[in-house]
């Protein structure tokens, strides 16, 4: 059975595929509507979230499923004490697939080890958010027509942002994509991705602190919040919290089909008078997830479907 | 030059790089054996200059191969049966450690979760990297 816990659980190939079926959906949304019926999604959200557990929901209600679940950890047996195997245990008697989402990095691959279901990584610390990667390479190949030959600018907390290690993890299977790295030197990119994923197969990659150096350099802008979440010191989050604000003025030093994508939710890192730009992107992620979510579940529900049947 | 008693039965870890034998005595939860175990420190040695030496009275099941492999693959593990040598293993850089060692992340799942085993992957066999099973943190 299948889980969707990184981006690389999927192979490039599985992943053309399936953004392929998340097309699909995406234009013949009718021919979908009842693939799921009789089928349930359980949403364990132990850390708030709007879009990812809204998105999940919406996608499983599109197909005709159902949704049950719950949206943070004090509203669950977590505070009586009882561990994500044992959760998964019983979910999996409940539902036919789950996403989870956990403040603890690797709570989602414990939850896999224990499952019976599928198990779909819904963020998990600052580690990694697989179907918002989904999402943002769907968003990417809409726009450019392909994954490949581009430069991208990944600008913000690097150290701490699960989405840019599942974005990176994901394109530097694509060939002749350039890395620039924006952010300050205390939210660098983490150890493991510039080690293992960038430095060990040799893709070309820069650090820089700021914005406006690279700016016009860029053919896509995936801008970052800095999350208040992931310190654990709030005077370390408020010194870093405005050191990036993607503005008008820095926009006009962008090239006319540079694309700006973030994962959202924003604070202030992209002022309002950006989105009326047309290259802000950012809402067509939001509109591409739950698609990208229908084609994931749609996915792992016929993998598990199969191992059934073996 | 110090003397220690002949080993009958048991294990001899030699070549431990000088200084190291009171970690591996440690990590390897020696402490927690009944049966003999000698710590030699500094003792002379052609190859190294000084090195460290552990003698353990028993069988192989007393020392984990996989968790000595990751501390020093140089070590030399002699087995000795009937008071001689009668087999020398070699240690290589396992895969895979099991509760060996615990991931420092704060942020990791095993960090609040204590009947999880702490599990590590060899990642980078030149750089001898090895990273938690669930956050990828570096050992």
């Amino acid at each position: 059975m299948k889980h969707l816990l990184s981006p690389l659980d999927f192979s490039v190939e599985e992943t053309e595929k399936l953004l392929d079926l998340a097309h699909e959906i995406r234009i013949t949304p009718e021919k979908y509507a009842h693939c799921c019926d009789g089928k349930k999604i359980a949403t364990l959200f132990y850390e708030p979230s709007t879009r990812t557990r809204l998105s999940f929901e919406a996608a499983m209600m599109n197909m005709g499923g159902n949704c049950l679940g719950f949206s943070e950890a004090s509203s669950s047996s977590a505070t009586k004490g009882e561990t994500v195997a044992d959760t998964i245990r019983v979910v999996s008697h409940y539902a036919d697939i789950c996403a989870i989402r956990h403040p603890k990095e690797g709570a989602p691959k414990v939850a896999a080890d224990f499952s019976g279901i599928p198990v779909v990584n819904a963020g998990d610390g600052g580690h990694q958010h697989p179907t918002q990667t989904l999402a943002d390479l769907m968003t990417i190949r809409e726009l450019r027509g392909s994954l490949d030959n581009f430069t991208i600018g990944i600008c913000g907390d690097l150290k701490f942002g699960r989405t840019v290690h599942s974005l990176i993890n994901a394109l530097v299977r694509y060939p002749n994509v350039r890395f620039i790295l924006i952010s300050p030197r205390e939210l660098r990119i983490t150890g493991y991705v510039r080690d293992d994923i960038l430095t060990d197969n040799g893709i070309e990659f820069e650090e820089v602190e700021k914005l406006e150096d690279m700016i016009d350099q860029l053919d896509i802008l995936y801008m970052t919040r800095v999350q208040k979440e992931r310190f654990f010191s709030e005077d370390e989050y408020l010194r870093m919290k405005d050191y990036y604000i993607l503005d008008n003025e820095k926009l006009s030093h962008a090239k006319e089909d540079m694309y700006i994508l973030h994962p959202l939710p924003r604070v202030n890192e992209i002022a309002v008078e950006v989105d009326s730009d047309p290259r802000a992107k950012y809402f067509e992620q939001v509109q591409n997830a739950v698609f990208v979510r229908q084609a994931v579940i749609l996915t792992l529900l016929e993998s598990a479907k199969t191992a059934a049947s073996l | 030059m110090l003397n220690i008693g002949r080993l009958n039965e048991g294990i001899v870890l030699d070549h431990i790089e000088a200084g190291k034998a009171m970690t591996i005595y440690r990590l390897l939860g020696l402490g927690d054996l009944d049966c003999g175990v000698a710590i030699i420190k500094n003792a002379h040695s052609n190859k190294m200059g000084k090195k460290d030496i552990i003698k353990i009275e028993g069988g192989m099941d007393l020392v984990d191969l996989d968790a000595l492999g990751y501390i020093d693959c140089n070590i030399t593990v002699d087995i000795i049966r009937d008071g001689v040598v009668s087999e020398k293993k070699d240690l290589t850089l396992p895969e895979k450690l099991t509760n060996v060692i615990k991931c420092s992340n704060p942020r990791c799942i095993t960090s609040i979760e204590p009947q999880l085993d702490h599990i590590f992957h060899l990642t980078n066999k030149d750089k001898h990297i090895y990273r938690c099973r669930y956050c990828e943190e570096k050992a």
